[in-house]
């Protein structure tokens, strides 16, 4: 990547898809994500969260971190690295990951795209090139940032199927989820995967720079004939929640920014125990984890279902109304579709088990004034939201 | 006329014994504070030596300085206000720089601009420096225990010691005891790849001290340069409107408002003893002044060796402040301009002027700069730390006009054949002939310099060998080891004398900390309310 020395003059980059955006921003209401201004609501929160639940919302992706993995030693490389055992995924898939430091507390979770034999894709939330390239001694493997070379876009919702067919975007019948093409878009290059962060029927679109406006101005060029909404951040914290999709950084610290002894955690203590192999030979992090394996778990995030509509925010979890502090809610949201206060929080355990009664207690305003609520929580295992036309293949047409 | 009798006597105004001062006037002692200058502050001044400009002609800019003493003392009613610095940055001689900007996307772009796997390591190494500066702090307004008593104050004192220490876990502890007797190119080396980024983050860790950047005990160093914070941003520097004598001028506003008095041009020649016990000072000029409390600013060397009887001193303590590691490595330039100098390798508007510039982009040359001085020659390459703090306080120079601060390491306690004018000279010109090389109009902007090694550290200021921390901040001479082992808790060794400057814990640095850490241990022995504030906790 080049950077120009004058790079100063704007705080924050703009992803190859930010002039389409501006241009549809009514809100200029802008976050930072990886050093770019991507936007938190574009033009109206409800509208593109149902664009997501019930039509098709479109996504700028780019910021997430992306490494390039290749070489003759790529899969032992990466099998050493990752908790997963890899050893079902095959070219043209992708699978979800973690990976720990030594002491098997999480470093950052991801998505894995094997695109051929030797050749991988990382994406993650964090910037992860110090570790990969650290654990990457004795291996021959290449590691090499692509996060600013690839235009990514995620496109989302019960009608994307339709909409990216739509936008002539062709061979999207048979593909899986987390399955990988790749494809053509009006005669440029788009690899397509059936992944996504929104716990709907969706993929991700990857694709040179070069071709990123006309990739959006293809998508958008079927909008007459579907509702299709640009969306930022704050729809994706709300889908993510009812899909049940932890964030790193957010609903735990990574290992390796984390300050204070402890305030690390394991991937069994934020309920990613399922992407963790122990008997799949050794891996970083697995000395530790077999050790905690045996143990009763300390602690765990916890999908809730908190009574009422009140606003949740920041809470802390009680064993009983009134009883002991026993955790704290890490992220909330109130779900349109469930009419339903979700929150994930991180719990203590006693003997390996959640307590019997879980209440939150919160405060919150009305007009200026502040209350305070008790409302009981009910854990949940599963995700809070996963409708079945998510993984029809082919996917229902509109 | 009847002599005053005053409660307390502290010897030196720098801003340790104006902090000091102050809590023990707050606290209703009648206190007096003797100055050898005929102006305030120690190191901590401001001065107009070329008509219409200030320099803050030793200390230059303030990060350390603790806010609960600033709380407590109320100095922001008492005019001190500390602007937060925006960025550091070395030029690079090839032509290209590395910046430290103070934005968080444009700093990690900048880092990825020379290294990608720089600025991702930068997380690591950014949360361990954030570890190392928790457990630190929580020590600066504390008084060392010693761990050989059994008194219970020091017990407890040592037991939460070994609580914050055992807070971290079994790999962190191992981390940190290296990170105390590591080097500190050597310990950027565990993160970072590129040179100038090394380079550029080393710096701090040789400012102040006889060690160069592969010396062992430096990386500590880093810590003492980015422990301090401005406002919760820890690593931040700022500048003291109005330069230093702003820091020094708000506390001795303070300790006048609660009653205490200062004396300039009364330099103290001895401490009077009597029966083991402090009875007052003699100035140079014979006036003899008693007090039941003494109260040392000077650093642990001059205070034992010069100002004490040798005869009342205990001949452990005359030993261990003789070989007290006091050692003079920097000098510093204070520099009149006739306007805003440029630099071609900068990019139009660019915000790195705003703040620290080095000119040194590679161990090899830090190493090689401090070499010089080993042989006793100031560094022909030598590191420069340059600012222009008249870009923000316009206060320092005429309107257009500017000031600039160099701090120069290394320099020399005395070169070959001893100093002269001359050769002062000849320092300052390799100074300001590093600086034009890369900004081709300072010279011609230059109105005025003032140069100062060692020498004039130590004759203008005071300070030993012209050492600008009381003394290295080695591991041996820190916490319950500073100055000596068993005189870490501010009490000399005769009854009624203490020590408050830098050669106490936790050292130097404008930080006011041994001033209030020192004064609550008067107040204690004297059996006074403590009006020294407690840290700020972060959890």
């Amino acid at each position: 990547m080049n950077i120009d020395h004058t790079h100063f003059r704007q705080a924050l980059q703009r992803t190859p898809f930010h002039d389409r955006y501006a241009a549809m921003s009514t809100t200029e209401h802008w976050a930072t994500w990886n050093t770019y201004k991507v936007p938190y609501v574009v033009d109206k929160l409800s509208t593109e969260y149902f664009s997501v639940r019930s039509g098709c919302s479109v996504m700028d992706l780019t910021p997430m971190e992306k490494y390039r993995i290749e070489g003759k030693d790529a899969f032992a490389y990466l099998d050493r690295l990752l908790t997963r055992d890899l050893s079902k995924l095959r070219p043209g898939r992708v699978t979800y990951v973690a990976w720990c430091n030594d002491d098997g507390k999480v470093i950052d979770d991801g998505t894995l795209f094997q695109l051929d034999e030797n050749t991988y894709r990382l994406c993650s939330q964090h910037h992860q090139l110090d570790w990969l390239l650290m654990s990457a001694a004795g291996f021959d493997v290449q590691v090499a940032v692509e996060t600013h070379d690839i235009a990514a876009l995620a496109v989302q919702g019960p009608t994307s199927y339709s909409v990216l067919t739509a936008a002539g975007i062709h061979g999207l019948d048979d593909l899986k989820p987390f399955g990988i093409k790749d494809l053509q878009c009006n005669g440029f290059p788009v690899t397509v995967s059936r992944t996504g962060y929104t716990g709907d029927l969706g993929y991700e679109l990857w694709t040179d720079p070069d071709n990123a406006l006309a990739l959006w101005d293809a998508i958008f060029a079927v909008r007459g004939q579907y509702d299709i909404h640009p969306i930022g951040l704050d729809t994706l914290e709300m889908v993510r929640i009812e899909a049940g999709f932890i964030m790193p950084g957010f609903d735990f610290n990574c290992a390796e920014a984390t300050v204070r002894n402890g305030y690390d955690r394991s991937p069994y203590e934020v309920g990613l125990g399922w992407v963790v192999h122990l008997d799949k030979g050794h891996f970083t992090g697995r000395n530790a984890l077999v050790a905690e394996k045996a143990r009763h778990a300390k602690r765990r995030l916890t999908k809730l279902v908190v009574d009422g509509n009140k606003p949740v925010g920041e809470a802390f979890i009680y064993a009983g109304k009134n009883g002991k502090q026993v955790g704290e809610v890490k992220c909330t949201t109130w779900s349109p579709i469930l009419k339903a206060n979700l929150a994930i929080a991180d719990i203590e355990l006693r003997n390996g088990k959640l307590p019997q009664s879980l209440w939150a207690r919160f405060d919150y305003q009305r007009e200026l004034k502040w209350n305070t609520a008790w409302a009981e929580c009910h854990a949940q295992t599963k995700p809070f939201y996963s409708p079945e036309h998510k993984s029809a293949t082919p996917p229902n047409p509109f | 006329m009847t002599q005053k009798n005053y409660d307390a006597i502290v010897i030196g105004a720098g801003h340790n014994g104006l902090t000091n001062a102050a809590f023990l006037a707050k606290a209703g002692l009648d206190v007096l504070v003797l100055e050898k200058n005929d102006y305030t502050g120690g190191a901590t001044v401001s001065r107009e030596l070329y008509d219409g400009w200030k320099y803050s002609n030793c200390s230059y800019v303030c990060s350390l300085f603790r806010p609960e003493i600033y709380n407590a003392l109320d100095l922001g009613r008492h005019g001190l206000k500390v602007v937060p610095l925006t960025a550091s940055m070395t030029f690079k001689q090839d032509g290209d720089y590395f910046g430290s900007y103070s934005n968080p996307n444009i700093r990690r772009r900048e880092l990825m601009r020379h290294s990608q796997r720089d600025a991702d390591a930068a997380v690591r190494f950014d949360a361990d420096i954030m570890r190392w500066c928790r457990l630190i702090r929580g020590f600066l307004l504390r008084t060392p225990p010693d761990p050989g008593s059994f008194k219970p104050r020091d017990a407890f004192e040592f037991a939460y010691l070994l609580k914050k220490f055992y807070e971290l876990s079994e790999t962190q502890i191992y981390e940190f005891i290296r990170f105390f007797t590591m080097s500190i190119a050597e310990y950027l080396e565990n993160y970072f790849e590129n040179e100038t980024i090394l380079a550029h983050y080393s710096g701090g860790s040789i400012i102040g001290t006889g060690l160069g950047v592969y010396s062992p005990g430096t990386a500590y160093v880093l810590l003492h340069h980015a422990m301090g914070d401005v406002d919760g941003n820890v690593g931040a520097w700022g500048f003291a409107r109005g330069g230093m004598g702003a820091v020094s001028g708000s506390l001795a506003s303070a300790l006048l408002s609660y009653g205490g008095e200062i004396r300039n041009e009364s330099e103290v020649a001895q401490i009077l003893v009597s029966g083991n016990k402090a009875t007052g000072v003699r100035l140079t000029s014979g006036e003899e002044i008693t007090a039941k409390t003494i109260v040392s600013n000077l650093d642990a060397k001059r205070t034992f060796t010069t100002v004490m009887d040798e005869k009342d001193v205990p001949p452990y303590v005359l030993e261990r402040a003789r070989n007290f590691k006091i050692r003079g490595s920097s000098g510093k330039l204070n520099i009149a301009l006739d306007g805003m100098p440029t630099f071609p390798a900068l990019p139009k508007d660019s915000p790195l002027t705003l703040g620290h510039m080095h000119f040194t982009d590679t161990l090899t040359r830090l190493e090689r700069a401090y070499d010089d001085w080993k042989d006793d020659r100031w560094s022909a390459d030598p590191y420069c730390d340059f600012l222009i703090p008249s870009q923000y306080d316009p206060t320092l120079a005429p309107p257009g006009k500017h000031m600039a601060t160099v701090f120069v390491q290394y320099c020399p306690v005395e070169p070959d054949g001893g100093w002269s004018d001359v050769k002062r000279d000849q320092f300052g010109q390799v100074v300001i002939d590093q600086i034009a090389d890369y900004s081709p109009d300072f010279k011609d902007l230059l109105l005025h310099a003032e140069i100062r090694t060692p020498r004039e550290l130590e004759d203008e200021v005071g300070l030993t060998q012209g050492n600008i921390f009381q003394g290295e901040l080695t591991f041996d001479q820190l916490m319950f080891n500073r100055p000596f082992p068993g005189y870490a808790q501010y009490r000399g060794p005769v009854k009624g004398m203490y020590m408050c400057g830098s050669s106490t814990h936790p050292g130097g640095g404008v930080m006011g900390a041994p001033g209030a850490n020192a004064a609550r241990e008067i107040l204690r022995d004297l059996g006074k309310p403590d009006t020294t504030p407690e840290e700020f906790s972060d959890d």
